[in-house]
């Protein structure tokens, strides 16, 4: 037992980031409303810029602006103080991509709402089944 | 100015995407000629890349001067430069056929097609010139951001098969991404030769492998191969007919393109054959496609529906090619032939379908009847298409499917042989049926009377049908006489397979 608590500690980042995306997989998959199904898309999406963001820190790292940081007359710049701004440079771009993936999805759930007047799936199948 | 190609290439339809939107508040009459314009700049620009990268080799660009790995690099090798030339001229063609149908299709709305639809181009020629992984990843997006939209403005059922895309594209770019990360967490670094060169030493890891698996999947439901391919029947279906001339052919091809270049420029070949049975696995899983494909080709009644399940056989063709790749001399030659023969091909058959929507409104294969009489050009199109696409020598299909079966052959892989001498077969069923119904069913009611009058689509549709159709052979023809030998032996070489002319 002491062992599992170890194995989920030492990398906590990554099981929430595993356990988020698998929230986000199953509702994307086995929800049958389309805005559940769209909220699922946007968890997953969550989960992976969390997953990035968390492999940019570093234990007693300050945030990288090198200019006017503590020491900067007498000591060399060393990486390890800083966290890595990389991961998160990605993930603007990222959360701006997943930002216009959901709004076409709702633009496109607006368009099915006023087509079938529903928005479970089965009942629109089931429409679609009709003509 | 020649330095500035690679991003010439990109940036044109970029800007002039929103020079379409914007110029439409003023004059409507500048839309298409704009969209024309930046598509032939593309098209002239990578051409003089292709005979810049035969003449002296790959070509690196720094986007804002910084050197990568830390910057953004453009690389244009032989791969690269020769997916350029046909993204550009495919885009090119479709858009002087998709003027007409366009306008028939969506009245009122031509600007905001063509915005997006030079969007979707700029993503495609930008996938195909970026070497930095992350960057691929923002291109993809906004290749399907533009493509579901696209899809979308069809009628009928467009939306939901829109919609179905956005979730499956979007769970295969979000694997994608993940896959980016590993690489990420492993190396330090997103550049595709940078990684190349950093790899070799991790290829033992956990990690590295989980991000390969995690990149194929993700790229499988982005080409729809077979067991990930649910969101593309509906989506080819229902989307206007320009969009599915543009995304089964151009989209499907850059993506094909960024598989290879990411299985065979970032993890190499000694990677996966130490690791992994990707090869073996990707070639079952194309036979399953090219069977499965061809088999539900059959069942459909719908013309559209038809060629985008045979799309789905042709997808599945190109992977065989890969998977064949490393155990023969022949290499990528035959994925790379089928790539540009399968991209004419369908073009020529989606923008075929799409002529009979326009002018008959007809999308039912039992009612093509008398269709060989009323529309003559288009109809001969098609016959040469789908005489290419069964395998007639000296066509395009016919080279592709004698350079796999010799591949086969090669490999001592004769069930895979099989597959393709009985996937023929198929092909040979559903394409007949349509042949039969077009040329020699009669009109039973009205046989009486006289033949019914020639009605055909304008010559700015006519033109491309006849010119890809004639391509289809022309094709062939030079594959046969070997001018490509040189680009295509300079790819094999540079993903470090033997290449046999």
């Amino acid at each position: 037992m002491p062992d599992l608590v170890v194995i989920i500690t030492a990398k906590l980042n990554y099981w929430v980031y595993i356990v988020l995306m698998m929230v986000g997989l199953y509702a994307m998959i086995a929800k049958n409303n389309l805005v559940k199904k769209v909220v699922g898309m946007n968890i997953l999406q969550t989960a992976i810029i969390l997953f990035f963001i968390s492999i940019g820190t570093k234990h007693n790292a300050t945030i990288p602006i090198i200019q006017h940081a503590h020491g900067l007359e007498t000591h060399a710049v060393q990486a390890v103080n800083y966290a890595n701004p990389l991961p998160h440079v990605l993930m603007l771009t990222a959360i701006v991509v997943a930002v216009a993936t959901l709004g076409v999805a709702l633009a496109l759930i607006i368009r099915l709402h006023r087509q079938y007047h529903t928005l479970e799936e089965d009942e629109i199948l089931a429409q679609l089944e009709e003509d | 100015m020649s330095l500035q190609l690679p991003v010439i290439v990109v940036i044109t339809p970029l800007v002039i995407s929103f020079l379409v939107f914007l110029s439409s508040w003023w004059t409507k009459r500048s839309v298409f000629p704009l969209v024309l314009a930046a598509l032939t700049v593309s098209l002239v620009a990578a051409s003089v890349l292709l005979k810049a990268v035969m003449a002296q080799g790959t070509i690196q660009y720094w986007l804002g001067g910084w050197p990568p790995p830390w910057g953004i690099e453009y690389r244009v090798d032989h791969f690269n430069a020769f997916m350029l030339i046909l993204v550009a001229a495919l885009a090119l063609l479709a858009a002087i056929y998709g003027r007409g149908s366009v306008e028939a299709e969506l009245p009122g709305r031509v600007e905001l097609f063509w915005s997006l639809y030079l969007l979707l181009i700029t993503g495609l020629l930008g996938i195909i010139v970026t070497g930095d992984m992350f960057n691929l990843f923002v291109l993809l997006e906004v290749v399907s951001l533009a493509g579901y939209a696209l899809i979308a403005i069809g009628r009928g059922n467009a939306t939901l098969a829109s919609f179905r895309y956005l979730i499956l594209g979007t769970i295969g770019a979000c694997f994608y991404l993940i896959g980016v990360g590993y690489l990420y967490i492993m190396t330090g670094s997103l550049n595709m030769e940078d990684l190349r060169v950093l790899l070799p030493p991790l290829y033992g890891s956990t990690a590295i492998r989980a991000a390969f698996v995690f990149i194929l999947i993700g790229f499988g439901i982005k080409i729809a191969l077979f067991p990930l391919h649910a969101w593309q029947p509906d989506a080819y279906t229902h989307a206007p007919s320009a969009v599915s001339v543009i995304i089964s052919t151009a989209m499907a091809k850059t993506l094909i393109y960024a598989l290879i270049r990411i299985v065979f420029s970032v993890f190499t070949l000694d990677f996966i054959t130490a690791n992994l049975p990707v090869f073996d696995i990707l070639r079952a899983m194309a036979a399953i496609a090219i069977v499965a494909g061809s088999l539900f080709a059959i069942y459909q009644n719908n013309f559209k529906r038809m060629l985008a399940y045979s799309s789905v056989a042709n997808v599945g063709y190109i992977v065989l090619a890969i998977g064949l790749a490393p155990l023969t001399p022949f290499g990528l030659t035959p994925g790379l032939m089928h790539i540009l023969n399968h991209a004419v091909i369908k073009m020529c058959m989606f923008m075929v379908a799409g002529a009979f929507i326009y002018k008959a409104g007809l999308v039912d294969i039992r009612q093509f009847e008398g269709l060989s009489r009323k529309m003559p050009y288009t109809s001969f199109g098609l016959i040469l298409a789908i005489l290419s696409m069964i395998g007639m020598p000296p066509s395009a299909g016919f080279v592709t499917k004698w350079y796999l079966i010799l591949a086969a052959l090669d490999a001592q892989k004769y069930l895979l042989v099989g597959v393709i001498f009985f996937s023929t077969l198929l092909m040979i069923i559903y394409f007949w049926r349509v042949v039969e119904i077009m040329y020699i069913r009669v009109d039973t009611q009205s046989s009486e009377s006289l033949a019914p009058p020639v009605d055909e689509v304008p010559p700015s549709m006519l033109m491309p049908i006849l010119a890809t159709g004639v391509l289809t052979v022309v094709i062939g023809i030079i594959w046969i006489t070997g001018v490509f030998d040189p680009l295509v032996s300079a790819i094999n070489t540079s993903f470090g397979l033997e290449a046999r002319p």
